[in-house]
């Protein structure tokens, strides 16, 4: 019953995406006082709550495990603690399409419900293209991927129970991107709103940019637990392998981070129109394109997950209904929007043009290297494209970027010259050239992690020269959370250039009681032994690891064997000091009584998470700072609205 | 986005769910003791590709044909070969698809033109619309 | 109207003809040996099995091209194409096998289960030849004609349709 309901629900909630399309259509045509148009916000409220029982209809056939529903019989278990029960309802193709699309109507029915700022058609056309996006995805729930489909004998246990799967990272990753993915859906349906009016105008800007914001930071977070979780599970110690699946999620954010810094020129100068609009168009494509790829499996390996062409020919269809269309109507209307207020390149405007088109340019790289082999597959030909190339080619236009983002934020709007900041150029560029002089003269490093970490500090210093000279306390809350956000990039920046440079690795054999060295410290084997649990058993080696004459640390990293799937995983320890962490991994017997393990010490790799964090914190600062100012503006212009009403009736 | 995980979690699964027998390779899990010629063998095996797992250099899986492959790369750095040797054994045998390291060739040139094609263009817009205003 | 708008919709355009393109393609994941055409490198092996000689590779010089059979006891697919060798056996071509990370005890059981195609079975602890020919996983089965210069390759199991393309491609190196 509650299924049905679920279905019913979303069903409705599709009838109510057409209605809000067509409402928000007529009102074009037709102006925005007529009937229909009064619909357009109606609909799209009334769609977020329908969205959302249906949601609520699927978490709890997962809860109370309903196994005559075919999505719970094939995705969990009857014995699965209830968290995973629940995440187990977006743990699947079916589930994370709702989820996406519940997420997708709430943000919809936000806009429809507080979202006043702009002229009315706009936001008819705005919401139009959100209603027109959705029903793309309702077809998709609906006609290929029913979340509630009934089987016809219940079954007597649910399939999924795979182990590996449970994991609280894992429950709370994909929610993370979807946010992230939604929040570019509804910058983009702003972006096709201005478009339709062609009025592009700070405003527009200051009414999309909070959503990007809010992607811009849940797509931080989904990326920075992606790579820890790599890091940590897959038991070698790598955090980024420039893995289709991983640009995936790398490339929206890159664009997501563009489009930030263009929609802020245009909000307080109301210049980079047209190209805001660009990439809003862009940073969504990106998000569509991510999941495209993923589920086709077009890129992947044979011995990925089951992947399914039919699955992929629909978002691909939907890519190039929404991405072409929008395209398109670019095409068709951008010529007629003006580029906007002018600028000189020693500005603040200059500074953040010079940093979109670097951005854009390692998007591009990215996207580029992802899609390349299948370029070369139509011709039969086989590459492979990695890090080798992704790295010193995305270093080409990272290093320039990272160089425009340390002066960009001391510059002044419109008109500048460097003269007037020549005290804090003279400190960045010290910094930035005693770095390689020290540290090639201490530790002989490569060239890349070299201008890793001076670039890395000459940011960190750079980050809070903004602040110099004001009173902390009047400083806004979002120059906070910008200044945050860079000092987080510097951080992140040197963990990895660290982790690249100073990182020791040892591949030992030992045998019980033996002891061996990697970086500072000495790490001995007391003994090993079997371990069970309730679904796998364990060898698990008792160590004691010493950093130089410090107290020694009891680990046990265990090597796991699962029953069922049978699976073999590496159950890695990580002992984290404050200047880095010792990573030890349990291998199989050396067959001579002796057993292999593998020690890396990886001084400062955790700046890279913290690095994370930071920016995503630098968000969040930005997005609160951001709300308050819009809150305090309309406030201010509904007082003096008020005031003249007063004066003329009184 | 679970796909990204349990993509990951095959890449880490799936090698060696086909159990074999045998024990790994010598050199798969052990260093050389050379610190100059491990390190030549490390920087190589990260621009090598593992062939079963697919996307991951043969530095960073537990598949035993990695292992093997790992083995390889070790004992011809000992034997004196240079890493570009190794390389090319490998590609000998199985083509670029082996290699991440980008070598510019007639099917990879678009790889490194493309970029370069962006900053020029990216440039001339630039510089046409300061001088504009100037 | 400026053309340079039209840019990205071309762009686009274009990846979603290739995107289109390549769903509509079977999955090729395939790796294939750059050895055809080459001469078989050198390599000896030891017996896998205490029945069969071990696998020298200047014994496919001997005139008479061989199918050599790169396998594992370990290996499912393998199974699946135990009666299709059996079948390339009763239809006269010769079968040399390489079993890959292998032991004997395992070798000899399936082959005493499954059949036993295998003139001679090399073992292969460190997948040596298996790398020396550019295979790059089990099964596969490569054509050496009689100058021991590899000619074919075919990735993966051995499927009823394959035999024919086998013996043909035997015939041809036969010639």
């Amino acid at each position: 019953m509650i299924a049905e309901i679920g279905l019913a629900a979303l069903w409705l909630a599709a009838a109510l995406a057409v209605l809000q399309l067509l409402g928000g259509v007529l009102a074009l045509r037709g102006g925005t006082t007529s009937d229909i148009a009064a619909l357009t916000r109606p609909a799209a409220i009334l769609q977020g709550g329908l969205v959302a029982v249906s949601f609520a209809a699927l978490l709890y056939v997962f809860a109370i495990t309903d196994l005559s529903v075919k999505l719970v019989a094939m995705n969990s278990h009857t014995l699965k603690p209830l968290i995973f029960k629940l995440s187990g309802a977006w743990g699947n193709h079916e589930g994370s399409m709702l989820l996406w699309v519940t997420v997708m109507a709430l943000a919809g029915a936000l806009i429809a419900g507080i979202e006043r700022r702009l002229p009315e058609k706009t936001m008819q056309a705005t919401l139009a293209a959100q209603g027109f996006v959705a029903l793309g995805f309702y077809a998709f729930l609906l006609l290929s991927s029913n979340p509630f489909e009934r089987l016809a004998q219940p079954a007597a246990e649910g399939l999924g129970l795979n182990p590996l799967l449970q994991d609280i990272g894992l429950a709370l990753h994909p929610p993370t991107l979807y946010f992230g993915y939604v929040g570019l859906s509804v910058a983009f349906s702003f972006a096709v709103g201005a478009l339709v009016t062609k009025q592009v105008t700070p405003a527009f800007a200051r009414a999309m940019r909070p959503w990007i914001l809010g992607a811009w930071v849940f797509l931080t977070l989904g990326i920075t637990a992606g790579s820890y979780w790599a890091y940590y599970e897959l038991g070698w110690g790598g955090y980024w392998f420039w893995d289709p699946v991983e640009n995936a999620s790398l490339m929206p954010w890159l664009a997501a981070t563009a489009l930030l810094h263009s929609a802020s020129v245009l909000a307080s100068r109301d210049a980079l129109r047209v190209w805001t609009i660009m990439l809003g168009v862009v940073a969504f494509s990106m998000s569509m394109l991510g999941t495209f790829l993923v589920r086709s499996g077009i890129l992947t390996s044979v011995h990925a997950f089951a992947v399914d062409p039919e699955r992929g020919s629909f978002i691909l269809f939907l890519l190039a209904l929404y991405i072409g269309g929008a395209l398109l109507l670019f095409a068709l209307r951008a010529g007629a929007i003006s580029e906007g207020e002018r600028f000189s390149v020693a500005s603040r405007e200059g500074a953040l043009v010079v940093n979109n088109v670097m951005l854009s340019a390692i998007l591009a790289v990215v996207l580029l290297g992802t899609l390349y082999p299948l370029l070369t597959e139509a011709f039969d030909v086989r590459v492979s494209v990695g890090p080798p190339y992704f790295n010193p080619v995305g270093a080409v236009f990272t290093f320039p970027m990272l160089a425009v983002m340390a002066v960009g934020p001391l510059l002044r709007w419109r008109k500048d010259g460097f003269g007037r900041i020549t005290k804090e150029l003279a400190l960045v560029g010290a910094v930035l050239l005693s770095g390689p002089i020290l540290f090639a003269l201490l530790f002989g490093m490569a060239i890349l992690p070299l201008l890793g970490l001076s670039f890395a500090i000459a940011l960190a210093v750079a980050s809070f020269l903004p602040l110099k000279g004001r009173k902390l306390r009047r400083v806004p809350v979002e120059t906070w959370g910008m200044v945050i956000a860079h000092f987080g990039i510097a951080v992140a920046l040197f963990g990895m250039a660290s982790e690249s440079a100073f990182s020791t690795e040892k591949l030992a054999a030992l045998e019980e009681g033996g002891t061996t060295q990697v970086g500072p410290w000495s790490v001995q084997l007391q003994k090993v032994e079997p371990v069970a649990g309730p679904n796998w058993t364990a060898l698990a080696g008792r160590m004691t690891a010493t950093y130089r004459d410090g107290e020694p640390v009891e680990i046990a990293p265990q090597s796991r064997n699962f029953w069922a799937p049978p699976q073999q995983t590496t159950e890695s320890v990580l002992v984290t000091r404050w200047n880095g962490q010792l990573y030890a991994v349990m291998g199989s017997d050396a067959n001579d009584g002796r057993w292999q393990l593998r020690l890396w010490w990886k001084p400062f790799v955790t700046l890279i998470w913290y690095g994370g964090l930071l920016i995503a914190l630098g968000g969040v600062l930005a997005l609160v700072g951001r709300v308050q100012k819009d809150l305090k503006r309309r406030y201010v212009t509904r007082r003096a609205a008020e005031r003249r009403v007063d004066m003329e009736n009184g | 986005m679970k796909a990204f995980f349990i993509l990951l979690a095959t890449i880490v699964a799936f090698p060696l769910a086909a159990q074999d027998g045998a024990p790994p390779a010598p050199f798969a899990y052990r260093q050389l003791d050379n610190p100059a010629q491990e390190a030549a063998a490390q920087e190589l095996m990260e621009t090598l590709r593992c062939l079963k797992c697919q996307s991951q250099s043969i530095a960073d899986s537990d598949a035993a044909m990695a292992g093997d492959m790992r083995h390889q790369v070790r004992i011809r750095i000992a034997a004196g070969d240079s890493p570009d040797e190794v390389r090319d054994w490998l590609i000998e045998r199985y083509g670029d698809y082996v290699s991440y390291e980008p070598v510019m060739s007639a099917t990879t040139w678009p790889l490194f033109a493309i970029p370069v094609l962006l900053v020029l263009v990216a440039g001339l817009l630039f510089a046409r619309r300061f001088r504009r205003r100037a | 109207m400026s053309w340079r708008l039209w840019l990205p919709f071309m762009v686009f355009f274009g990846f979603l003809g290739l995107a289109a393109y390549q769903l509509s393609q079977p999955k090729d994941d395939e790796i294939r040996s750059a050895m055809v055409g080459k001469e078989l490198p050198y390599f000896t092996l030891p017996p896998a099995s205490l029945d069969l000689p071990g696998v020298d590779s200047r014994y496919f010089a001997d005139g008479k091209p061989k199918l050599l059979n790169i396998w594992a006891s370990w290996c499912l697919p393998c199974i699946a194409e135990a009666p299709q060798l059996e079948q390339l056996k009763e239809e006269g071509a010769e079968i040399v096998g390489v079993a890959i990370r292998d032991k004997p005890t395992d070798v000899m059981r399936f082959l005493s289960q499954h059949g036993n195609p295998y003139t001679r079975i090399g073992r292969d602890d460190l997948s040596e030849v298996q790398l020396g020919i550019g295979s790059s996983g089990v099964p596969e089965t490569f054509v050496i004609d009689g100058n021991g210069i590899i000619t074919y390759q075919h990735i993966g199991d051995i499927r009823p349709e394959n035999v024919p393309v086998l013996l043909e491609e035997l015939r041809k190196a036969g010639q």
